[in-house]
């Protein structure tokens, strides 16, 4: 028999060594959090899932459920304490959603200010699509407000390929940290900036990823606010303007499940499917950031026939097809079904490949069909 | 992708061994790595058999009740004692040793592979040895052991299970077998379907220059970068009667076509992929094609129908799921409705068939018993001598994809590698005065090439590691046009090389 915990007033089953955090949500309770990543130990850096363990204030990312405890995840106390901590993070940097400074008074400054220094006249490039936002919506939270108030001014690092690191929106969660260490394994993030005061030391006190950073981009991918950005998606991406699409990455033979998300027509930015066979949400550094090859201007875009001195002309795809068939025709009488061969494509998809192999096979009658598979 | 998962079982406990001649980034993350020589695997194969036998550390029960031939394979294996393998393998005989104790000291191993196996002239014979290995240890149909070829290609098991291969149609079903021609030809309302095996590609390439290949169709492949010996294979392009080229970019390879027709890219249109793990997944569309460009089953519609064959299927899905799902009994249960989400892994036979995650379950070879194939070990086909006294192997690179017709042209990629190298060792390095990032020539029998020295460790001392992601400096312009004489897969892991400074 399972092992029980009284959870709300519930008498709750659990599987020996599950956090409460887990315990909950395996139970349909949710608990907020901003810093626990799926598949990587806790950290309780962000302490926003806070909860009451018979009276006592405890994580529930990082403290054990025993059998018979009492949890309580939604007491006036523990509410007043998330407040207060959302509060302290979106305090903490520059969050230029309409949330973070309404209580600022000077809403105006502090939009210009930080988006002076994104060089950007959007807000941040996380809105909308921001953890922290979403539960400060939820907890009825707003920043600013305090005397000390001001924009900060945290290390940027906007010149590096494919990924803007914005330290002036960090909050300090480590969960880049754990999907680089623990999902990843490229371990390019070290874990010492915890030790470093913000406000004191900004250059040390953030997640600087190191020269064995290989671009997979599973940080960004982690970050709940809008400190790890795409480049290519910076200010192109909001979530209500994206399709979402499900799709099988076109590089290597893993076959990670992608999201791409769609603007207008475009793939803006692409993600991995949590929890997805067989890559469950991790992607590589071309499978994340190869897809705009699609959009490039040297697509042909008309099929070419080629002239007697070796130029190409445009043409039409009755012109060019009729010209294929013609010459295969040919080639058949005076020759055989033999003196043709073709060989596939292993990029492209299962229905090209069948489509090719019988055409060949049961049109041109021959057998002489192969792909790369060999080399 | 694959790496991260090894990579957390290590985390979490498991133990890793990396047998390759360099100490790439994995070699970290195990608790022994064997470097042997470039073309030694079936040496250290056969070496570790030997001590497996002769220290009875095999699996005996699973040997003697589910394979067959091990007196055959014992018989082989003999005479490849640790010193004599390791003499080959370049490897001490008490890491050979070592290795196999590790090796029956656990169970299930898994052995993963790429093309270090498979691009030699013996690639079959080291594939047979990889088997004989994992069979003897007794690792086969379980989960977490067995023998997993890592494919490098998004749909090359795909585009196999497709029966875009010479000998068999879709499904692994044979050409010479006149059931599955009747089957085909009842299928496709066509008559006299042929029953002689066609060429593989070295085999075309050749044709064209002897002109029993006149008219050649090439389908999204840049073959002047990607095979071994680019002025040859340019001359045997050059050399075609009539060359169709159907892809989504000019590259290298349209220069020598007579029709070049402009298809459509990964998602621009429905369909499927089938990865290494044979899990057939969903790949949809999202884009628009740009211009006239059409869907490449399209195009073969057109063709078939301008030479007298109507086609019923107009679609991704019809074509899957009324035609290739149909006349492929390993991939019968498997329809698009199923695969909305995660996908199927075949064999997957009917349609309430949950797929098929590994294979030979209990020791039940789909042939049977287990077959011990025993082999020799042979050199490659060019080796290392004074005139050429350095190995060149060649592979893949991180931030690139074979010959960046695709990559090259995504923003930021080109940042991260911008051009070929040419990685060689520290000792290699001092002796010849080479420093990191310096202009070097590499030169082969085939061709030579300008490229920069990246002086790293990761490289053994006598090897030259390149890649084929760039024109300039392109491996291929040096590479040997050796082949495997079954598979026909060329040896591009191991060729002869040596390098001048500028």
């Amino acid at each position: 028999m399972k092992p029980y915990f009284i959870l709300n007033g519930r008498n709750t089953p659990f599987e020996k060594g599950q956090s409460i955090l887990e315990a909950a949500e395996a139970n349909n309770v949710s608990i907020p959090s901003l810093c626990c990543l799926k598949g990587a130990s806790p950290t309780g850096n962000c302490g926003v899932c806070v909860v009451e363990m018979n009276g006592q204030e405890v994580l529930a990312c990082s403290t054990p459920v025993n059998t018979g405890v009492v949890v309580r995840t939604r007491t006036p106390a523990i509410l007043a304490l998330r407040q207060e901590r959302i509060k302290e993070l979106l305090d903490s940097g520059n969050h230029n959603c309409a949330i973070g400074s309404s209580d600022n008074g000077d809403w105006c400054d502090f939009q210009q200010t930080v988006q002076a220094s994104d060089g950007a006249s959007e807000l941040c490039p996380a809105w909308g699509d921001c953890r922290l936002q979403e539960l400060a919506y939820e907890y009825q939270v707003t920043g600013g407000g305090r005397q000390d108030y001001k924009v900060r001014q945290y290390p940027q690092k906007k010149d590096e390929p494919l990924i803007i690191r914005d330290y002036s929106r960090c909050i300090r969660c480590g969960r880049c940290v754990a999907a680089c260490n623990e999902i990843q394994v490229n371990l390019a993030i070290d874990t010492d900036f915890l030790d470093a005061d913000p406000l004191a030391n900004p250059d040390k006190a953030y997640p600087v990823a190191k020269d064995n950073c290989v671009y997979c981009g599973e940080c960004v991918q982690a970050c709940p606010v809008g400190a790890l950005v795409e480049k290519k998606a910076r200010y192109q991406y909001r979530p209500w303007k994206a399709e979402k699409i499900r799709t099988t990455c076109p590089y290597c033979g893993v076959g990670c499940q992608q999201t791409l998300h769609v603007v207008d027509g475009r793939i803006a930015k692409v993600t991995g499917v949590e929890d997805g066979a067989p890559n469950k949400g991790r992607l590589c550094v071309k499978g994340r950031f190869g897809y705009d090859f699609i959009y490039s201007e040297d697509r042909l875009k008309n099929p070419l026939i080629r002239n007697n001195d070796g130029t190409f002309r445009d043409a039409t795809w009755d012109e060019a097809l009729d010209l294929v068939a013609a010459k295969f025709q040919q080639i058949i009488d005076q020759h055989g079904p033999d003196a043709l061969a073709g060989v596939s494509c292993a990029r492209s998809i299962n229905e090209d490949s069948y489509q090719m192999m019988k055409f060949f096979r049961s049109v041109l009658k021959t057998n002489n069909i192969d792909h790369c598979a060999r080399t | 992708m694959a790496s991260t998962f090894l990579k957390n079982a290590v985390q979490k406990g498991a133990r890793l061994i990396v047998a390759d001649p360099r100490a790439h980034r994995l070699v970290d993350f195990a608790e022994l790595h064997v470097p042997l020589r470039v073309g030694s695997d079936i040496a250290f194969l056969n070496g570790l058999m030997h001590v497996l036998i002769k220290e009875e550390l095999y699996d005996k029960k699973f040997v003697q009740s589910c394979t067959m031939d091990f007196e055959k394979l014992k018989a082989q294996v003999a005479e490849y004692t640790p010193e004599m393998a390791g003499k080959i393998a370049g490897l001490a005989p008490e890491m050979i040793v070592d290795t196999a104790r590790r090796l029956a000291s656990v169970k299930p191993v898994m052995l993963c592979y790429t093309l270090g196996i498979t691009e030699h002239t013996c690639g079959k014979n080291n594939v047979m040895s990889v088997a004989n290995l994992q069979m003897l240890l007794g690792n086969m149909g379980m989960e977490c052991g067995g023998v997993n070829p890592l494919r490098g290609q998004n749909n090359v098991q795909g585009a196999c299970d497709m029966g875009a291969l010479p000998n068999v149609y879709c499904g692994y079903q044979a050409v010479t077998d006149p059931k599955a021609r009747e089957k085909f030809e009842k299928a496709w309302g066509v008559e006299n379907l042929p029953g002689n095996v066609g060429l593989m590609i070295p085999q075309m390439m050749d044709g064209l220059v002897d002109k029993k290949v006149r008219g050649f169709y090439i389908f999204g492949e840049n073959l002047a970068n990607t095979e071994p010996d680019i002025r040859k294979v340019e001359h045997e392009l050059a050399s075609a009667e009539f060359l169709v080229v159907q892809d989504i970019f000019q590259n290298e390879t349209t220069k020598f076509a007579h029709v070049i027709l402009p298809a459509c890219a990964w998602s621009e249109n429905n369909g499927t992929f089938t990865n290494s793990e044979r899990r057939v997944s969903r790949v949809r569309k999202a884009s628009e094609p740009p211009g006239e460009s059409r869907p490449n089953w399209w195009i073969f519609k057109q063709l078939a129908k301008r030479m007298g064959h109507d086609w019923a299927s107009n679609s991704g899905q019809e074509i899957w799921d009324n035609e290739v799902s149909v006349l492929s009994p390993n991939l019968f249960g498997i329809k698009f409705h199923r695969i909305e989400n995660d996908g199927l892994q075949w064999p997957c036979t009917d349609e309430c068939h949950p797929g098929t995650t590994f294979l030979h379950k209990e020791g039940n070879f789909s042939c049977g018993l287990g077959n011990f194939v025993a082999v020799e070990w042979t050199p490659p086909a060019e080796v290392a001598d004074e005139e050429y006294p350095l190995v060149l192997s060649t592979g893949r690179r991180l931030y690139h994809y074979h010959t960046r017709t695709q990559t090259g042209r995504c923003e930021g990629l080109n940042d991260l590698l911008g051009e070929e190298t040419a990685d060689i060792s520290l000792a290699d390095a001092e002796s010849m005065g080479i420093e990191d990032r310096e202009y070097i020539k590499v030169k082969s029998r085939r061709g030579e090439v300008n490229v920069r020295a990246r002086v790293t460790p990761e490289v053994p001392k006598g090897m030259v590691w390149m890649a084929f992601h760039f024109r300039e400096g392109n491996a291929n312009w040096l590479t040997n046009p050796a082949f495997d004489p079954v598979t026909l897969t060329a040896e591009y892991k191991a060729c002869a090389v040596r390098i001048e400074k500028q």
